[in-house]
């Protein structure tokens, strides 16, 4: 059976501006993005699965085309921080989750 | 599939296929599935036995593939020195020499072959050797001590290691063909006779075409006999005459057997008995036997595919190999000596450099078939590739191996169908219609488009082009703009920042940009930031490249190398030790540098500000090994010790590195000072490189030693101290400002008009007006430097910046490390 939990992952303030910093909950690590353009969080696996390393939190974030993205610190993978594609047209897809902001914290919601 | 009860397996053979198979098990989690009985005719655990060849200098632990604990962490009972003599199929139960039965739901034939031995007479003779344990090795090294002379049979891949071995031993060495040539399934004669030549070059003797008829001796062999009448001394000698399935005792117990040796399996690795597997050598798929370890792995994770309920199946091997003998380039691939079909052939046979190679192409003149490469394999991959995916060939195939005839020839005169980007498999043509059809403008849309350059990157200059040519045929002029977020050049974008006297990214992005920036134009605007004003990176974090972001290099398993500043490679025993403690504190990897430092590896984020709170005690700066910047000034000891230096390299090199120390250019800048023209230094080598005359110092520009060596040239000449700095501030700061994001002055230094008296003009004489203005933009960048590692630390917000989670204080639960030499190295497998 499915559950939903809204995790409450961090103070806002810990997630950089136009950065990324990266959440443990349980074994999962999830990384956490803030963009100032958008106003916006975004939430997605910290695993890049190019190369299998543990660095999407480290990436540079910014769009293509107005698509907010991630790319991968080690080989400059792309990846949509809406859909999780990979925006350089390659079979790679990452896990996104929703977030959303309450009183000062991050909450991200994980299905279990 | 029943998970509450395991399925006995029983495997045969404990060699390197068995113990794949036992891998393959525990490697994908499937081992709760299986009761494991494994048994092994050696008295040793499986080892390597490709290197074998490696272990007349080594010991048997280096080759050995898992320690006999490794089996029993895992469960799986090994029985060594233990082989199955019997089977029952009836009651699925085996039997081994020390009487141990085992019953089985499923059982494994993983026996590998042995030696062929050809009918010779005198085979038994004392100094006649087998090639194929661990133990013959041992026999043959111990024989080995007290003779002169060695005669390999056979001259196939493996005799010819065996040959290099016995010449390694400093053997007068032979090796004996019967076949006219050497490797006779892989090599045409003009490749073998090539080989050969190039073998004889090392001193090993070869004589092909020669029929053997009695190896003679009193007790000892002596000599060798030939059909011929002629014979040939010898003390010893090694059997390697190919090899024969050890399918015995599948014989012995029924199971179909190929005609030509081999236990006949299908697609799924099954025998005629369906609860019998083979792999690896002695399994026989469509008639053939793989005397390889590639084609032997691939079974085996066919097998266990099967035995778990999933659907791979095996579709025969590629045998195309690639190798190294006795330092030999020799590669052979697809149909490269007997083909079943019709075909036409292009041959390039240099036999002054001994080079060969061939290509067999379809009559059609389409597809490659396969070929041979004989002293220079490096189109290898690339026509490996081309053939497995039949890739349409070029109009005129000899290209490929000879390489393109005219240097300058426009890239557009290439067939649509000439592959650009192997690892993508991109061609010319579908480049050339991606530009046109969605009217892309630059690199970045072409790689996103096409994926070509994507992967290794090696075609990236073709692609560039490309591009260019495309541009250039439709008029445009080449104007290469940042990316999709600015539409100006990096040029123009520095002179912006300077002139309106910008700070930030964001201040640049909201007047001269749009959208919210990306991989490509937030680390090239961080770096001329940081080149226009020298502040401090870290400020501006996220706009950094990876290295820039954390001030150190990222590695594999996501942990950091740290490369303390020594300038000119100069360093006390206090520092030595010093660094020494800092290594054992923080457990860090030590390895030195090509550029005189020490780097230290496999540090984890959050001790990064730590471990350099105590680099900076001690009076370590930054060594920016992670900027695109200035890197090392590597020094020779120069007239200081040194009876043949001329001036003193070390100080000036010290100097020079401590000038240009913590500048960010459009890429990493290398230098050296040499005391002399023997020049130990390799400044030649270098983005500017100096090297000591009897007069002053010689200052070359432009040299690079990485993708494309090249060396620096000469720009001027018995230079005092001091007008050889003002030179490379000049060269420096010119570089900075007209140079592309990434590109090497090697690069830069290769698309400008008029080379080096071109740089002359502008650099000695002025002819620009600007030398004034490049020296001064220089000094006030290097007035500002400060170590940004200081710096760092001393601000507990920047320090903050170094936490691996934010909601938790612990480290990268991935990292793993494991021993290699007495120090650790990252374990890269991530669940």
């Amino acid at each position: 059976m499915k559950t939903l939990t809204w995790f409450k992952a961090a103070l806002a303030s810990d997630i950089p501006l136009n950065g990324g910093a990266c959440i443990k909950y349980k074994e999962i690590q999830i990384a956490i993005f803030y963009s100032e353009d958008q106003k916006k969080f975004y939430a997605c696996q910290n695993l890049c699965p190019h190369k299998k390393q543990m660095v999407l939190s480290r990436g540079i974030i910014g769009d293509k085309g107005g698509e907010p993205k991630v790319a991968c610190p080690l080989h400059k993978k792309s990846f949509s921080l809406i859909s999780g594609k990979n925006l350089n047209n390659e079979d790679f897809q990452i896990k996104t989750y929703p977030v959303r902001l309450e009183e000062g914290y991050v909450y991200i919601e994980i299905e279990e | 599939m029943s998970s509450d009860k395991k399925i006995n397996l029983v495997i045969i053979g404990n060699g390197m296929v068995g113990y794949k198979l036992c891998e393959k098990i525990v490697d994908t989690g499937v081992k709760e599935r299986f009761n494991i009985h494994v048994f092994g005719e050696e008295p040793v655990p499986a080892y390597n036995r490709v290197r074998l060849t490696e272990y007349f200098n080594k010991s048997l632990n280096d080759l050995t593939l898992a320690p006999s604990n490794w089996y029993q962490d895992h469960q799986i009972e090994l029985h060594l020195g233990d082989p199955v003599l019997s089977i029952d199929r009836i009651k699925k139960i085996v039997v081994s020499k020390e009487g141990i039965r085992i019953s089985y739901d499923k059982l494994v034939f993983a026996t590998g072959s042995s030696p062929f031995i050809p009918p010779i007479i005198g085979t038994d003779k004392k100094g006649v050797f087998l090639y194929r344990t661990i133990e013959d090795l041992d026999k043959i090294k111990e024989y080995a001590k007290d003779v002169d002379k060695a005669t390999v049979i056979g001259g196939g891949l493996l005799g010819l290691e065996a040959a290099k071995a016995l010449l390694d031993m400093g053997l007068e060495t032979h090796v004996l063909e019967v076949a006219p040539r050497l490797m006779p399934r892989q090599l045409d004669e003009s490749a073998s006779e090539i080989l050969k030549g190039k073998l004889e070059d090392t001193g090993v003797h070869i004589h092909t075409g020669k029929s053997i008829t009695q190896f003679s001796g009193n007790g000892s062999v002596n000599e060798v006999l030939f059909h011929d009448s002629s014979n040939l001394p010898t003390d010893l000698i090694v059997i390697s005459a190919g090899i024969k399935p050890r399918d015995e005792l599948a014989r012995d117990c029924q199971l179909e057997i190929a005609p030509r040796g081999g236990i006949r399996v299908n697609k799924n690795m099954q025998t005629s008995d369906p609860d019998i597997y083979a792999i690896g050598e002695v399994a026989s798929y469509n008639e053939m036997t793989y005397g390889l370890v590639a084609p032997g792995y691939e079974m085996a994770d066919i097998a266990l595919s099967h035995l778990i309920g999933e659907n791979k199946h095996y579709n025969g091997s590629d045998l195309s190999t690639k190798l190294k003998l006795i330092g030999v380039d020799v590669a052979s691939f697809g149909e490269a000596t007997e083909l079943k079909e019709l075909h036409r052939t292009i041959v390039f046979n240099d036999k002054v450099k001994g080079v060969y190679k061939r290509l067999n192409i379809s009559v059609d003149g389409k597809y490659i078939l396969g070929g041979i490469l004989v002293g220079d394999s490096k189109e290898y991959n690339k026509l490996a590739q081309m053939m497995k995916n039949n890739d349409v060939l070029p109009e005129d195939p000899s290209e490929l191996i000879i390489g393109r005839n005219a240097e300058k020839e426009n890239i557009l005169s290439l067939h649509d169908s000439a592959q650009i980007c192997a690892c993508n498999n991109v061609t010319k043509g579908m480049i050339v219609s991606a530009i046109h059809d969605n009217n892309l403008g630059s690199l970045p849309e072409i790689k996103s488009c096409t994926k070509a350059g994507t992967e290794c990157g090696g075609c990236i200059p073709m692609v560039q082009e490309i591009l260019d040519a495309v541009n250039q045929k439709k008029g445009l002029n080449t104007r290469k703009v940042l990316c999709e977020h600015f539409n100006y050049t990096r040029q123009e974008l520095f002179d912006i920042i300077k002139v309106k006297n910008m700070k930030t990214f964001n201040e640049l992005k909201r007047h001269y940009g749009k959208g919210n920036g990306c991989e490509i134009c937030k680390p090239a605007i961080a770096s001329m930031l940081a080149s226009a004003w020298n502040d401090l990176v870290i400020k501006q974090q996220h706009i950094q490249d990876t290295n820039d972001k954390f001030l150190a290099n990222i590695q594999m398993g996501g942990t950091y190398s740290i490369v303390p500043r020594i300038p000119g490679g100069e360093i006390t025993p206090d520092g030595l030790i010093a660094l020494g403690e800092i290594a054992k504190k923080y457990d860090l990897y030590c390895k030195f540098t090509g550029g005189q430092r020490i780097d230290f590896f496999g540090a984890k984020l959050n001790d990064l500000p730590e471990i350099w709170r105590e680099l900076g005690h001690y009076g370590f700066e930054s060594g920016h090994a992670y900027a695109r910047g200035m890197r090392t000034v590597k020094s020779c000891v120069g007239s200081t010790w040194c009876h043949l230096g001329v001036q003193d390299s070390v100080t000036f090199s010290i100097q020079v590195e401590n000038r240009y120390k913590g500048i960010r250019f459009p890429h990493k800048v290398k230098s050296a000072v040499s005391g002399c023209v023997r020049e130990c230094a390799e400044a030649q080598s270098k983005d500017f490189g100096i090297i000591a005359t009897e007069k002053g110092w010689n200052l070359y520009l432009c040299g690079n030693a990485g993708l494309k060596p090249q060396h620096a040239l000469l720009f001027a000449t018995d230079l005092d101290s001091e007008t050889c700095i003002k030179y490379i501030d000049r060269f420096l700061m010119f570089y900075i400002k007209t140079a592309d994001h990434l590109t090497r002055t090697a690069t830069w230094f290769n698309k400008l008009d008029g080379g080096i008296e071109y740089l002359k003009d502008v650099l000695i004489r002025d002819s620009l007006g600007i030398c004034e203005q490049l020296e001064q933009e220089m000094q006030s960048i290097i007035d500002n430097y400060h170590c940004e590692w200081a710096e760092t630390v001393k601000d507990s917000e920047h320090k903050k910046k170094f936490r691996y989670f934010v909601n938790s204080s612990s480290y990268d639960p991935s990292i793993q490390f494991r021993d290699e030499r007495g120090q650790k190295v990252p374990e890269l497998s991530i669940s």
